[in-house]
């Protein structure tokens, strides 16, 4: 039997995030398909067959995956079901939204975030918002993971050299949902749970535009920009920044938290950064508990400053 | 328009929970419950939804020991009409709690599902998914504005990078994201009145479910403990630090 990774693109590139699960699946110790379900995407059919480890591509092509709909992308899954006995997806949006429709029409309760493979029956997840990590053991045939991408290596993008598989379309002509527009956020910074080092701002920020300044910190760093939730309900910034337990798990090498406080959901998804920075007038906060380097300032003297210096 | 709403007693969202002394699950014993703050959300926009005169009746559902009551009741006095009890002392994954709403919903039948899009205490998100999936409706996740149109929804996503509008056929799946509401708090006069709404029982039983444990929890931990770190005075010596201590700028 085979593990069968979900890939996630954009329609012209293979994303980050999936060479963290072919890395997790690698680990499994079985041979590793690349499902692509995509609309003419030439390029990403060759970033898929050039991953590292990857031994088939299997090609869907359709005009209705230029926008990927959860019950296409199911249908594509199941129909290729006999050969596996692993079905992987990060646990980005897409992976949620996605994995979970299909392994239920198998009939394989999953299991979310996988942090860690210890064999191929049992897997380690995060719980209660981080606070606890479960060891759990599947009796399941089949398996469901979606996998927590920073908590595996990216395995090589280049290297490999799988055949490409084209596959039938399964029909879903039949199915009640469409797409009506999206409104992505442009940003020519790093995204954020692919950045080195991200610099993330709380309600101490006091609104949108005093962002700026770390802005300014950010470009000096080549780091990406996040927020807490309370600085995205406020509308500083947009939701996608979000860093958390309702927003995105970030692990990188460096993490500056400024004007946050540190409440359990935000640690939730920065914790197991390497190192942790974090900038604050109230030397009470939560956030110093975590960090390694603590600063007890305004942030708005000590951002510039901070600029100034790096 | 009939919405059917399942819910979610959890942990409250303030309180860490911790490992138990033997670390074979988390300790609950003296922690504070509550409804889930992603079903909290579900119920508000149901509520919004017959307030606009676009849903006439709303019915919320959970699954669980008699405790469960208590969220039920919760939702009542917020604005649901009725409620449905599954009672089982076993506490389901899911596959199984996926399996036993779409027996309740082919009881009850609904033109729109607003379940909450992850548990704060499984994390999971897969409910509303597999539930879709189960009853062969479309689904629409992480929903931050919900608009009906005649017999579709229009759904506005959170997605990675942004946002995404879909659209769906009614009856359809909505999972809640945080954004899509501030849910109210329930007034007294409607905690009393919400005592007399109908609070149905029902058995997992009667809906043909039998459990099946997949999957097994081995053992529960704290996740590893940071180091205390260090408190720096200035900003020259945090850029020191960063430079040649920890060696990470």
């Amino acid at each position: 039997m085979k593990t069968l990774v979900i890939a996630e693109h954009n329609g012209e590139n293979l994303s980050a995030a999936t060479l963290s699960v072919v890395d997790a699946a690698k680990k499994l110790g079985r041979d590793i398909d690349l499902l692509v379900a995509s609309n003419s995407a030439s390029n990403v059919l060759k970033e898929a067959k050039a991953v590292e480890g990857v031994s088939t591509v299997l090609d869907f092509s359709d005009e209705k995956f230029a926008n990927e709909i959860a019950e296409d992308l199911a249908a594509c899954i199941v129909s290729v079901r006999e050969n596996y006995d692993f079905f992987l997806a990060s646990s980005s949006t897409s992976g949620k939204n996605n994995l979970p429709r299909a392994a239920a029409l198998l009939d394989i309760q999953q299991i979310s975030e996988v942090t860690e493979i210890i064999d191929d029956k049992t897997f380690k997840k995060p719980i209660y918002a981080g606070s606890c990590i479960a060891t759990v053991q599947s009796s399941q045939e089949k398996n469901a993971l979606t996998i927590r991408t920073t908590s595996f290596e990216k395995t090589g993008a280049s290297g490999g050299s799988a055949k490409i598989e084209t596959k039938d379309v399964p029909d879903t002509v039949s199915r009640k949902s469409g797409f009506v527009k999206n409104e992505l956020t442009v940003s020519d910074r790093p995204e954020l749970t692919a950045a080195d080092i991200i610099v993330s701002g709380g309600r101490g920020m006091q609104n949108g535009e005093n962002f700026a300044l770390l802005e300014a910190v950010a470009t000096k760093l080549n780091a990406a920009v996040g927020a807490s939730r309370a600085a995205v309900d406020s509308g500083f910034v947009p939701n996608d920044y979000q860093v958390g337990q309702t927003g995105k798990s970030v692990a990188p090498n460096l993490y500056i938290a400024v004007g946050i406080s540190g409440a359990i959901q935000h640690l939730a998804g920065m914790k197991d950064s390497k190192t942790i920075v974090a900038i604050n007038k109230d030397e009470e906060a939560p956030i110093f508990k975590v960090a390694d380097y603590g600063l007890v300032a305004d942030l708005f003297e000590a951002l510039p400053d901070l600029e100034s210096k790096l | 328009m009939k919405i059917l709403i399942p819910i979610k007693r959890v942990n409250d969202y303030n309180v860490k929970v911790r490992p138990n002394q033997t670390n074979t699950d988390v300790d609950l014993s003296n922690v504070k419950m509550a409804m889930n703050p992603f079903c909290e959300i579900a119920v508000e926009e149901a509520i919004r939804l017959k307030e606009a005169g676009k849903a006439e009746e709303i019915v919320v559902v959970t699954i669980g020991d008699d405790k469960h009551q208590e969220q039920l009741r919760t939702a009542l006095a917020l604005g649901a009409d009725r409620a449905l009890l599954v009672k089982t002392d076993n506490v389901l994954q899911p596959l199984d709690i996926a399996k036993t709403l779409a027996k309740v919903f082919e009881k009850e039948s609904a033109d729109l599902i607003i379940m909450g899009k992850v548990g704060i205490d499984g994390d999971n998100n897969q409910t509303g998914q597999m539930f879709a999936a189960l009853t062969n409706l479309p689904q629409v996740t992480f929903a931050s504005e919900v608009e009906i149109n005649g017999n579709s929804v229009h759904v506005t996503r959170e997605i990675d990078g942004g946002l995404e509008t879909l659209t769906a056929e009614m009856p359809a799946v909505i999972t809640t994201d945080l954004r899509l509401n501030e849910p109210r708090y329930a007034s007294l006069p409607n905690i009393m009145k919400a005592k007399r709404k109908p609070l149905e029982e029902l058995s997992l039983e009667e809906l043909g479910i039998n459990i099946e444990t997949k999957i097994t929890t081995l053992k529960v931990e704290s996740p590893p403990e940071r180091q205390e770190g260090v408190k720096v005075e200035t900003v020259d010596q945090l850029v020191d630090k960063l430079r040649n201590e920890a060696k990470v700028i």
